[in-house]
C-alpha cells in the first residue's frame, strides 16, 4: 500500500502519453471528416484536379488544351444539366430514374410539335419544356401525396414515359438539315462562342448557370433549406413547419423542367430531333451525382460536386480515349469512384462527431 | 385572481372503440411549470398533441387567454405562440443550430435582395441564434454555424429548447426533455427548464421522471383513463403519492387541491 503512491506516479506519465496520442490522432481524423461533412464537394475537387494534372502529363498538349478542356465540357453539359435535377432529387433522399426519358420526350414534342403541327420553333420549344414539368410534377404527386418509393415511381415513369415516346415518335429522327431551316432556335444551345481556342457551346453555358442558380437557391433560400431538411429527416422537418409535401412535389417538379432544358439542349449538341438519344442518361447522371459527394440518403452535398462529377467522368473518358486506352478502362475506373465516393459518405455519416 | 393562459374543457378523442380522452380538462396558469404526469396509455400525448395542433379533438374547447382556438397543425399552433420540444427533437442534423432555428420561419434580406431573390439573412439569425443560446446561458456551444450532429445530446436538447424559448411566446410544452440523457445532461436541461421560466414563459413539461418533476414543477396535473384525475401540489404530496394516484392505487383528494 505504501508505494502505491510511487507507482501511480510512475504510471502517470506513460498513460497521459498514450492517451495523448491517441487523442490527437483522433481529432486530426476527426478535424478532417467534419471538414468532410461541411465541404463534401472537397473530394470530387481534389480527383478531378488530380486526373486533370495526371491526364495532362501523360497526354501532354492534346489534352492541357483549351480546345480539348473545353470538348470536355462539351461532352458533359447534356449529363451535367440531367444531373442537376438528379441532384435536387437525391437531396431529398429520393431517387429519379426517368430524367432521360424525359428530356428526350420534350425534345421529341419539340421536334414534333414543329414539324407535324406547324407550329412556330419557339411556341414548341416551349410545349417541350413543359413537358418535362409535367411528367416531373406527375412523379412529385405520386412521391409525396400517394406516398411510394420514389424508386417505383420513377422505374414505371421511366417506362412510361419512353413508351410514349417510341410510339408518339414511331422511332423516326427529324434530320439537322431540316431543323436549321425550318426552326433554328431549337438548335439554339448547339451554338458556339469562341475564346482563344477554347470553345463553349450554348449548352455549356446552360449547364454553368444551371449549377450557378442551383448552388445559390440550394445555400441562400429558404426553399434550398427546406430541400436539405426533406432529406435528412422529413418527419423532423414537418414538425419544425416546412411543408414537406410542397417541397417534394417542387422538387420533382422542377426536376422535370430541368430535364425539358436537358432536352433542348440534346438538340443542340446532336442537330437532330432522336427519339432513341439520351438511354443512359438516368444512370450516367446519377454516377455524377455519387461520385460529386451527394449523399444517396439525402440531406448532405452540393450541385457543384455534381459539376465535378460529371467534370470527373468526363476527363477520365477524353484522357484514356487521348491515351488510347479501351473505352472499358473508363467504365472500370468510373465503378471504382462510384463505390469509393459511396463509403467516404458512409464513413463521415457513422462518425458521430 | 390570475385567470389561466390555457385552458381545455370537456375534451374527447376516440379511436374507434378505443377512447383515448373522455372529457378531459387542463388548466395552464401564467408563469408556472406545470408537470403532466400519468400511466403510459393514460392519453397524455393524446392532450399533449391536442394542445399542440398535432391532432384535432373530437370535441371540447380550447381557449388561449380566454379566446377559443382550433388547431389543424402544430404550424398553426405554433402561429399562437405555443412551441413544442418533441421527444424526437425534430432537428435536422446535418443542418447548421441557426438553420434549424429558423426552420419554416426565416428571416429574408431586406430590400431588393429578400424580395426578388429570397436570400437568407443569415448574419441576422446567426445573431439572434446566438443571443438565444446565450441567454439560456447554452454558450458552450462555440460556433453557432456548427452543423447539429456535432453537439452532444444535451447541446441538441439545449437548441431544441431555446428554438422553443425564442418562438414560444404564450406557452412552451416539453415532451419528454430528459428521457434520452445522461445524469450529469439532465441536470443541465433541467437548470434550462428553470431560466425560461424566469422569463416568464409558462411551460408544460410531459416527464415519467419524477425526481425531475418534482423537483421543477409548480403544479403536478395527474392523468389518468383519459381524464384529469386531479392537480397536486408537489410541496404537499411525496413521489410515491403521485405514483400511487397516477396507478389508481390512491384515491384523488378532494378538489380543493386543484387550482
Amino acid at each position: 500500500m505504501t508505494d502505491a503512491p510511487g507507482s501511480a506516479e510512475e504510471r502517470l506519465p506513460e498513460q497521459e502519453t498514450v492517451a495523448e496520442f491517441n487523442s490527437s490522432h483522433k481529432s486530426n481524423f476527426h478535424r478532417l471528416l467534419g471538414f468532410l461533412q461541411t465541404t463534401p464537394s472537397a473530394i470530387p475537387l481534389f480527383v478531378l484536379v488530380t486526373a486533370v494534372i495526371i491526364f495532362g502529363i501523360l497526354n501532354g498538349n492534346r489534352f492541357f488544351s483549351p480546345f480539348a478542356l473545353t470538348l470536355i465540357l462539351q461532352q458533359v453539359a447534356i449529363v451535367g444539366i440531367v444531373a442537376v435535377a438528379q441532384s435536387l432529387v437525391i437531396l431529398t433522399a429520393g431517387i429519379d430514374l426517368s430524367v432521360g426519358a424525359i428530356a428526350v420526350i420534350s425534345s421529341v414534342i419539340m421536334g414534333k410539335f414543329t414539324f407535324d403541327l406547324g407550329i412556330p420553333g419557339e411556341l414548341a420549344v416551349l410545349c417541350g419544356l413543359a413537358t418535362g414539368l409535367f411528367f416531373g410534377t406527375a412523379n412529385g404527386l405520386l412521391v409525396a401525396f400517394v406516398k411510394l418509393p420514389p424508386f417505383i415511381v420513377t422505374l414505371g415513369m421511366w417506362q412510361i414515359v419512353l413508351a410514349a415516346n417510341f410510339l408518339y415518335s414511331g422511332s423516326v429522327v427529324i434530320r439537322s438539315e431540316e431543323i436549321a431551316q425550318v426552326a433554328p432556335i431549337l438548335q439554339f444551345f448547339g451554338r458556339t462562342i469562341t475564346v482563344g481556342g477554347a470553345v463553349f457551346t450554348y449548352g455549356v453555358i446552360l449547364l454553368l448557370f444551371l449549377v450557378l442558380l442551383m448552388s445559390y437557391i440550394l445555400s441562400q433560400t429558404a426553399w434550398g433549406r427546406h430541400v436539405y431538411a426533406v432529406g435528412d429527416d422529413p418527419d423532423a422537418a414537418e414538425l419544425s413547419g416546412v411543408k414537406v409535401k410542397a417541397t417534394l412535389v417542387s422538387v420533382y417538379a422542377i426536376g422535370g423542367l430541368i430535364c425539358g432544358f436537358a432536352g433542348w439542349a440534346l438538340i443542340g449538341r446532336l442537330g437532330s430531333v432522336s427519339p432513341q438519344a439520351g438511354q443512359l442518361a438516368n444512370i450516367e447522371s446519377i454516377t455524377a451525382v455519387v461520385i460529386g459527394g451527394i449523399s444517396l440518403f439525402g440531406g448532405r452535398g452540393s450541385v457543384a460536386g455534381t459539376l465535378f462529377g460529371a467534370l470527373i467522368v468526363g476527363v477520365f473518358t477524353l484522357g484514356l480515349r487521348l491515351l488510347g486506352a479501351d473505352v472499358q478502362w473508363t467504365y472500370l475506373l468510373i465503378g471504382a469512384l462510384i463505390i469509393f465516393a459511396v463509403t467516404v459518405d458512409q464513413t463521415i455519416r457513422k462518425v458521430s462527431l | 385572481m390570475t385567470s389561466p393562459i390555457l385552458t381545455a374543457r370537456k375534451l374527447n378523442k376516440r379511436y374507434g372503440r378505443v377512447i383515448a380522452m373522455e372529457d378531459c380538462d387542463f388548466d395552464l396558469m401564467p408563469g408556472e411549470i406545470l408537470a403532466v404526469i400519468g400511466d403510459n396509455g393514460a392519453g397524455k400525448s393524446t392532450l399533449i398533441k391536442a394542445l399542440s395542433g398535432a391532432l384535432r379533438p373530437d370535441s371540447g374547447e380550447i381557449r388561449l387567454e380566454g379566446k377559443p382556438v382550433h388547431f389543424s397543425s402544430p404550424i398553426q399552433a405554433r402561429e399562437h405562440g405555443i412551441e413544442t420540444v418533441y421527444q424526437t427533437l425534430a432537428l435536422s442534423p446535418a443542418l447548421t443550430i441557426a438553420d434549424n432555428m429558423f426552420m419554416g420561419r426565416e428571416i429574408l434580406k431586406p430590400g431588393i435582395m429578400g424580395s426578388v431573390f429570397r436570400q437568407l439573412d443569415k448574419k441576422k439569425m446567426q445573431n439572434f441564434a446566438r443571443d438565444k443560446l446565450t441567454e439560456l446561458g447554452l454558450m458552450t456551444i462555440q460556433n453557432i454555424a456548427q452543423t447539429v450532429e456535432t453537439l452532444s445530446g444535451g447541446q441538441r436538447q439545449g437548441v431544441a429548447v431555446a428554438r422553443a424559448a425564442a418562438f414560444g411566446t404564450n406557452v412552451v410544452i416539453l415532451d419528454e426533455p430528459t428521457a434520452a440523457l445522461g445524469v450529469k445532461e439532465s441536470r443541465k436541461v433541467l437548470d434550462l427548464i428553470k431560466t425560461v421560466k424566469s422569463k416568464g414563459i409558462p411551460i408544460i413539461l410531459i416527464s415519467h421522471n419524477m425526481p425531475h418533476v418534482f423537483e421543477v414543477a409548480d403544479r403536478i396535473h395527474v392523468h389518468r383513463l383519459g381524464k384529469r384525475l386531479c392537480v397536486v401540489d408537489p410541496k404537499q404530496y411525496s413521489m410515491s403519492d403521485a405514483v400511487a394516484l397516477m396507478t389508481g392505487a390512491m384515491a384523488p383528494p378532494d378538489q380543493e387541491a386543484v387550482a
